[in-house]
């Protein structure tokens, strides 16, 4: 499985990832973000996508 | 000796598009050229987290150790002969490139009167200029802010949250002139509700200081003491060494909509510098500042740049914006600055989005502390819905905030 992480201390809610790939993220009430921490590897495009679409570069994904 | 790919600017569009070529299968040469000596950064939190102490200059740096690039950092491009397809810099050293990407950004546009031989004047657009900043404020200083645009009233706020004596000067009636006049009115409550002094609808006549500024004397005949001024009258953008290209340079470098420059397909355009045509502007050219967009337009020019001919696709992105001031996150998409009137489709109290109408279609929205919401709009965009139709569906939508 890719591993996804955010750093809730950096995201500010912005919503690119959540747009760019919104299989993985998703703002919830309060505009808080949530996320699946672990995708199926055929997503980690689209998660290195949101990682590089985020302005605060809180996202970072593994292997 | 096989031409490199030559980038020219090494900040956000310039690295994403430096990526995508990688990304795209290029193995050969890649040169990144800049003007300043950092590696790319990202420069939102210069006005923000970096201005009050919340981040510092290495918390902005933009990750790109593992490119396989070779990096000219501190080397400003003087000229570019596309006949030659070379790029001239300063010294009259020639870089032959066989595709080149013109990303080299805007700068911060100087205060257009005569020149000021007065400490204390400031403009934010480098890192260099944010940590200038960031030590005078730390004198608390009276500040004043001329210009209420993004910069300006982000430097605002920040300057608030240090406790400091703000003003607000320009010769619009509102600040945040992108919102258009209803939305920046909103502005301004939030600004006078934190107690900044705004000067509006009033122009700064002069300077004045022995040495140092100690004010600034406004049209309407007042004078606003202040030992720091930030002139945040916008950005302009780079491309004056392109003068006598050939290249079209109005409102930006003139590029087909894959972001090819016109009249030479092997340069590429991504960034403050990139004018194109936008289908939600009906085709007319557009170039717009926001950090997404050089995001996004950087990686699609390096696509561009390594894909044959005919799989060359445009870039037809709806913008995205933002600005931190205070407690509110104010979020735009679309394009704003078409827009003639806006209208409130959702609210909950502090939290709302408008819609921005121009022709009876929907061509922009702005959410005030509304992120939840705005990947609607912003896909629902793209085809400039009618305004009515748009209501329709937000008021029939579970999850929007309570209908205005």
């Amino acid at each position: 499985m890719t591993k996804v992480h955010v750093d809730m201390n950096l995201c500010q809610s912005h919503g690119e990832c959540a747009y760019v790939a919104p299989e993985i993220f998703e703002l919830g009430d309060d505009d808080v973000l949530q996320w699946k921490p672990e995708v199926d590897p055929s997503l980690r495009e689209k998660a290195e996508e949101a990682a590089d679409a985020c302005p605060m570069q809180a996202i970072r994904v593994e292997d | 000796m096989e031409r490199p790919i030559v980038i020219v600017g090494a900040s956000l569009a310039g690295l994403r598009a430096a990526q995508a070529v990688r990304k795209g299968g290029h193995a050969g040469p890649l040169t990144i050229l800049g003007a300043e000596r950092h590696r790319p950064y990202t420069r939102p939190p210069l006005s923000k987290e970096l201005l009050v102490g919340a981040q510092e200059a290495g918390d902005c740096a933009l990750p790109c150790d593992d490119l396989d690039a070779v990096w000219r950092l501190g080397v400003p491009a003087s000229a570019l002969d596309l006949a030659q397809r070379e790029l001239i810099l300063d010294d009259g050293e020639r870089i032959a490139y066989d595709r080149l990407l013109i990303a080299t950004g805007s700068r911060a546009r100087l205060w257009p009167g005569p020149q000021v031989e007065l400490e204390g004047l400031h403009t934010l657009r480098d890192v260099d200029d944010a940590l200038a900043l960031r030590a005078a404020l730390a004198g608390r200083p009276r500040l004043a802010v001329v210009g209420g645009g993004f910069i300006g009233c982000e430097v605002a706020a920040g300057a608030r949250k240090l406790g400091l004596d703000v003003t607000v000067i320009d010769v619009a009636p509102q600040p945040m002139p992108a919102l258009g006049h209803e939305l920046g009115e909103r502005c301004a409550e939030l600004h006078r509700a934190h107690a900044v002094d705004l000067r509006l609808g009033t122009a700064v006549e002069r300077f004045e200081g022995a040495g140092r500024l100690e004010a600034i004397r406004l049209a309407d005949g007042s004078r606003v003491e202040a030992d720091v001024a930030v002139i945040a009258l916008g950005a302009v953008p780079n491309t004056d060494w392109l003068a006598g290209s050939g290249l079209g340079l109005e409102p930006g470098v003139v590029c087909h909509a894959t972001l090819q420059a016109r009249g030479a397909d092997e340069v590429f355009c991504a960034g403050d510098v990139a004018a194109w045509p936008h289908p939600m502007a009906d085709g007319e050219l557009v170039r717009i500042e926001h950090w997404t967009t050089a995001a996004e337009q950087g990686t699609a020019a390096g696509r561009n740049m390594v894909a044959a001919p005919a799989d060359r696709v445009p870039y037809a992105a709806v913008p995205y914006f933002w600005s931190d001031q205070y407690d509110v996150k104010i979020q735009a998409v679309g394009l704003m600055t078409r827009a003639e009137r806006t209208e409130v489709l959702e609210s909950d109290g502090s939290r709302f989005v408008a819609a921005g109408v121009r022709d009876g279609r929907v061509v922009a929205a702005v959410g005030f502390n509304a992120a939840r919401r705005l990947a609607f709009y912003r896909r629902r965009l793209a085809g400039m819905p009618p305004l009515e139709e748009l209501a329709a569906e937000v008021a029939a939508d579970v999850k929007a905030l309570v209908a205005a």
